[in-house]
């Protein structure tokens, strides 16, 4: 995604008019006002000038949502030509407002009477984000070598589940409790995708359909568990496992006021771990050569099988991981329940994708997830913007960001590296549908 | 538009251009056109005053909040029954009501954290899942009241416990189920009634077992043998759909009773249920539904032709006598238990299919309610709330 500054010449016939006076003919020579122009190109068209953009397209399209689901907005375009001014003041309150308070569930809440009140909704960012970074690192380990794994909601049920039963059924000493709970996620999350990596190498049935199957039986698997006795509280029918020991809990970071864990710790180490692994460790190249082009990567004496289960083990390993974060921090030991996964291992998909897959991007698109997820929270507490509004806005996000040409089509932005191609093809289309 | 493609489109540019003009004009057309049709529609006169921006409020400051559980408030079961309630205490006392939907477990706690950043007075949990959340927030913020639908709380031995600002909202819908299946074990004529539920949690199986005990009662009164498919109360175990959103599974489910023989069928798996009916209808046999949670005569009208009567939680109720005892400052920390008694559970009327079901049966269904009233009568079942 990066812009290479030698290739300039915008073809002036085919700009749209407001870039036609500026355009330069060649990099090299060009005056100073165009120079600057081409940096702030380079800026917008980069990878992280698209993100932004994408972002604020994105909150202007949520606003009209926003907007339109505003019963103050309904009623005041109902008389709109009465007093027009009624309208926009409506329709500045309720998106006004309602950007305000995903801010301030999501960053720092202008509105609390204490900064540490008002800190909680960073914390809060953090703490949503921490197993969807941590099975997003997973997710993206399978993309890089070309395993396309749908599984981490199944891996991160199972995770939970293992850590969980270690975290309520044994009895130990603290630091030694915490571990074993957290080497139980690794490996229930671990075991349950190397069912799909050992079926994929031996019989070569295909990763998509058997890992979304295995998300089945888990979320069945753990109904059935939490019906047996032995995983109830006692005296208690509910499908809720006992309320686990203090002992296998995540340390709070920030103490009794946060929910912020010590998991949060455990996903940047794991961030470092991964880009370790993915660009330095022979295992690591032996995963992107896989996925780069499995043909090749056999002929050059790598075994393309051993690799697959290898990617799906420490796939699923960082997933489970996410699990024991959920349930050994998150939900502050109140036990195992059906939903205990939520949604996780769905919205991992999307982390891994927005991140490109890499150990960094995975971290940010992450917090990006978790800042709209806390965010939410509080937009519809504060605001009564519908959930599932928010819910709509945060895919905006993901949609605009996923698809760069999409937005550079709209900012009329020509793609990097070749300026002439973007405008060719939206004025291909263009001609194409007309045809039609 | 046509006319004025000329050329190839890739390399003819003037055509490009013209054909961008045809495409900017057609847009303006359609942007036109739309802007025309909105403005026919905000030709309203303005309202007179200023109007009030608390469509939501009153003239009290009192604040009281609901938190759903994951099903959301329009489950058309218990998180709609209770945000109903919630609903009308505004509108009827003049109070403030805000309402957050949670869409998946994670959700509990924040969403509870939230209410008490907006300063409510009343936070109410729905369904038991939330207990942990409610419990905590209740700790540590004694000056809110807290109330949760159907759990109580349980401390760190899982005994009962009581918490000064939080009071639990019970159902022992197990007294209307038992008039139920007394009514139904009547009513049938192949002799077997059927059931499931939605998943195996004591809020819905309290329906299976008060069904169970009521055919055993009749069985007993008149020597028969009506037998229940999809509950053993004795075992505690039965069928289940794993689900409370996918009607197809209430439509499987439901033909399955059907076809061994059930002509009674009562599906405890909120709108999970109306697969049921759609079941039911297509065999036309005569087979009959036995609705939950509402009076489906009424709240689903496509089912009052085979519904033979409904056993009834007043969810809404509760919350809304909560809510008033609260704004109007006795808030108490006792459990509410809906019984038969107070009207908290109940049987709906028969309605369409009231010719079906004999007079002596009806009185007899009529003084064993009074039965269990007085106390001559106790229903029990594990799921009883204690």
């Amino acid at each position: 995604m990066t812009s290479t500054s030698s290739t300039g010449g915008t073809d002036a016939g085919q700009a749209p008019a407001d870039q036609v006076d500026a355009a330069p003919p060649t990099s090299n020579g060009a005056p100073g006002a165009s120079r600057w122009r081409e940096v702030a190109l380079e800026i917008a068209t980069g990878s992280a000038g698209v993100t932004v953009l994408a972002i604020v397209l994105a909150l202007l399209f949520g606003g009209v949502l926003i907007a339109a689901a505003d019963p103050a907005v309904q009623s005041a375009a109902g008389y709109f030509f009465a007093r027009p001014l009624d309208l926009f003041s409506a329709v500045w309150q309720a998106v006004s407002q309602a950007y305000a308070a995903l801010f301030s569930g999501a960053v720092y809440d202008v509105q609390a009477e204490s900064f540490a009140r008002g800190i909680k909704s960073l914390t809060e960012t953090l703490t949503v984000a921490t197993p969807l970074i941590l099975a997003g690192l997973g997710l993206g380990i399978g993309f890089r070598s070309s395993l396309f794994n749908i599984g981490a909601q199944g891996q991160v049920v199972l995770g939970a589940v293992f850590a969980g039963y270690i975290g309520f059924a044994f009895n130990l000493p603290a630091p030694l409790h915490l571990l074993l709970a957290v080497l139980g996620g690794a490996i229930g999350g671990g075991l349950w995708a190397s069912i799909a990596g050992v079926l994929k190498a031996r019989t070569g049935a295909n990763e998509v359909i058997v890992t979304i199957m295995l998300n089945n039986i888990a979320v069945y698997l753990i109904a059935y568990l939490l019906s047996l006795h032995a995983w109830q509280r006692p005296g208690s029918n509910n499908p809720q496992s006992p309320a686990l020991h203090g002992s296998a809990m995540f340390p709070l970071l920030a103490g009794e006021r946060y929910r912020l864990h010590a998991g949060f710790l455990l996903a940047i180490v794991a961030c470092v771990v991964v880009w370790w692994l993915m660009e330095r460790s022979t295992l690591g190249f032996q995963f992107r050569a896989v996925g780069a082009n499995p043909e090749a990567a056999r002929t050059a004496g790598i075994s393309v099988e051993r690799v697959t289960v290898w990617v799906m083990l420490v796939a699923g390993m960082l997933a489970g991981l996410a699990g024991a974060a959920q349930i050994l921090g998150t939900e502050g030991g109140s036990g195992l329940t059906g939903g205990i996964a939520g949604t996780v291992g769905i919205d991992a998909i999307t982390v891994a994708l927005l991140g490109r897959s890499k150990p960094l991007g995975i971290f940010f698109s992450g917090l990006l997830f978790g800042a709209l997820r806390a965010g939410g929270v509080v937009m519809q507490a504060r605001t009564g913007t519908p959930i599932d509004l928010v819910l709509v806005v945060q895919s905006l996000i993901v949609l605009f960001i996923a698809a760069p040409p999409l937005v550079r089509a709209v900012f009329r932005l020509p793609a990097p590296g070749s300026r002439k191609a973007a405008v060719d093809v939206p004025a291909a289309l263009t001609a194409k549908e007309v045809r039609a | 538009m046509r006319q004025t493609h000329t050329g190839d489109a890739g390399t003819d540019r003037p055509g490009d251009q013209q054909q961008e003009t045809c495409v900017k004009n057609f847009i303006r057309v359609v942007a036109l056109g739309g802007t025309a049709a909105l403005a026919l529609a905000a030709c309203g006169s303005a309202p007179s005053a200023t109007p009030s921006s608390s469509a939501s409020g009153g003239n009290s400051s009192y604040k009281a909040c609901m938190v759903s559980d994951a099903g959301g408030f329009d489950d058309k079961s218990f998180n709609q029954s209770g945000y109903e309630g919630l609903q009308k205490a505004g509108t009827d006392l003049g109070i403030q009501v805000k309402t957050v939907e949670s869409k998946q477990e994670s959700d509990y706690t924040p969403n509870v954290e939230s209410m008490i950043s907006e300063k409510c007075d009343l936070i109410i949990g729905v369904g038991f899942l939330l207990e942990p959340a409610i419990h905590k927030a209740a700790q540590a913020n004694p000056d809110v009241k807290f109330a949760l639908v159907d759990s109580s709380f349980q401390d760190a031995d899982y005994k009962p416990v009581t918490i000064e600002n939080a009071k639990p909202i019970l159902f022992d819908t197990a007294q209307a189920a038992y008039l139920a299946g007394y009514l139904a074990a009547g009513v049938s004529k192949t002799g077997t009634i059927g059931t499931f539920g939605g998943m195996q949690i004591p809020s819905v199986t309290i329906f299976m077992d008060g069904l169970a005990d009521g055919v055993a009662k009749y069985n007993e009164d008149n020597g028969k043998s009506v037998k229940v498919l999809g509950w053993d109360k004795a075992a505690q175990t039965g069928s289940f759909t794993g689900t409370f959103d996918d009607q197809s599974t209430g439509q499987t489910q439901g033909k399955a009773l059907l076809d061994q023989g059930a002509d009674i069928v009562m599906p405890v798996a909120g709108p999970v249920g109306l697969g049921t009916v759609a079941a039911i209808k297509s065999a036309n046999n005569g087979s009959m539904l036995i609705g939950v949670d509402s009076d489906w005569a009424v709240s689903n009208p496509d089912s009052a032709s085979i519904t033979l009567t409904s056993v009834i939680k007043e969810i809404g109720q509760a919350v809304y006598d909560t809510v008033k005892v609260s704004s109007e400052g006795s808030f108490s920390s006792d459990p509410y238990v809906g019984t038969l008694k107070n009207g908290g559970v109940g049987l709906a009327p028969f309605h369409d299919l009231a010719s079906s079901v004999p007079s002596d049966l009806s009185t007899k269904v009529d003084s064993l309610k009074k039965d269990i009233i007085d106390g001559k009568i106790t229903v029990t079942s594990p799921s009883t709330p204690k």
